[in-house]
């Protein structure tokens, strides 16, 4: 195997990992403020959320 | 007031979540930016440059295989840090901080053995050896899946975080055998060339793209590792919510 095959395939790696990660951390925020919603649309809130709103 | 109680009250008002969510919100988006300019430098950077005359177009895969091994490192001492604020400080934000930074050092940690390991096949002949400093970053390795099934693993978020802080202090005597096992042990990887007493041993040609690499890959260990503490902290919050939520329901039944 080229030494090309290597470098490109370290970089695809390193990418791959790296965009694993922002995708991650990306539907993690999404689901957890999608959850946070529906909770809140159910009523249901922080103590301090609902003194702001008196 | 004198500015070690300045600082020292500026630490404090990040122990409340919702001040930090806050920061967090106007600080990544400037941080994900300044991490992707400096990418576009550094890759540019990576692929003008000429080969090394030994290595020939391998020595490309230092520009990502050294960045991802120091952030292992890193990330593992950030953690440890953050133990500490747990154990010594109990600042609320501390096991955040060690919970979220976890699963990204693990995949820094992975990047660094699959490049190295991509590194090794041409230039050694093998794709793996157990020399010292290898062995070590593979324990570090499995150091971070064990403390991320152990957070997964246990209910009570204070218990959780005391057990991980001792875990994590314990596992920080693996930082100085990674660093010094090629020093201490006759290894197959090669001796430090960049972070010595007597200044780097490398080439101005290579060391301007690595550092490039280098300080990039460490703004996106910041960038990511502040965005999951944010979700840590959401999480918390659902979790104390559909507690309430419980007890509410339970008190009206």
């Amino acid at each position: 195997m080229s030494h090309l095959f290597y470098v490109t395939v370290s970089y695809i790696a390193a990418f791959s990992v790296s965009m694993g990660l922002v995708l991650w951390v990306w539907l993690d925020h999404r689901g957890r403020h999608r959850e946070l919603e529906r909770l809140e649309a159910a009523g249901v809130r922080r103590r301090s959320a609902r003194e702001e709103t008196r | 007031m004198s500015e070690p109680s300045l600082a020292i009250r500026k630490f404090s008002d990040l122990a409340n979540p919702t001040r930090f969510l806050a920061l967090v919100a106007t600080v990544w988006p400037w941080l994900a930016g300044l991490t992707l300019c400096l990418f576009a430098v550094g890759l540019y950077l990576s692929f003008t440059t000429v080969g090394d005359y030994q290595q020939g177009e391998t020595v490309r895969i230092m520009y990502v295989h050294v960045p991802a091994a120091w952030l292992s490192m890193m990330c593992y001492t950030v953690m440890a840090l953050s133990a500490l604020g747990t154990l010594v400080w109990r600042h609320p934000l501390a096991d955040v901080s060690a919970k979220a930074a976890a699963p990204i050092g693990a995949c820094f940690t992975l990047v660094a053995l699959i490049t190295g390991s991509l590194w090794g096949k041409p230039m050694w002949g093998t794709w793996w050896v157990w020399d010292a400093r290898l062995t070590s970053v593979f324990v570090l390795f499995l150091m971070y899946l064990g403390l991320i099934a152990l957070n997964r693993a246990m209910d009570e978020p204070t218990r959780a975080a005391k057990v991980s802080a001792v875990l994590i202090l314990v596992g920080f005597v693996n930082i100085p055998i990674i660093k010094f096992s090629v020093e201490w042990w006759n290894t197959l990887h090669q001796p430090a060339s960049v972070i010595r007493m007597d200044g780097p041993t490398i080439s101005g040609e290579f060391l301007r793209p690595l550092l490039v690499m280098a300080v990039a890959f460490t703004l996106l260990f910041f960038t990511l590792h502040i965005l999951a503490m944010r979700n840590e902290i959401l999480r918390r919050r659902i979790a104390v919510l559909r507690r309430h939520a419980a007890r509410s329901a339970g008190g009206a039944a």
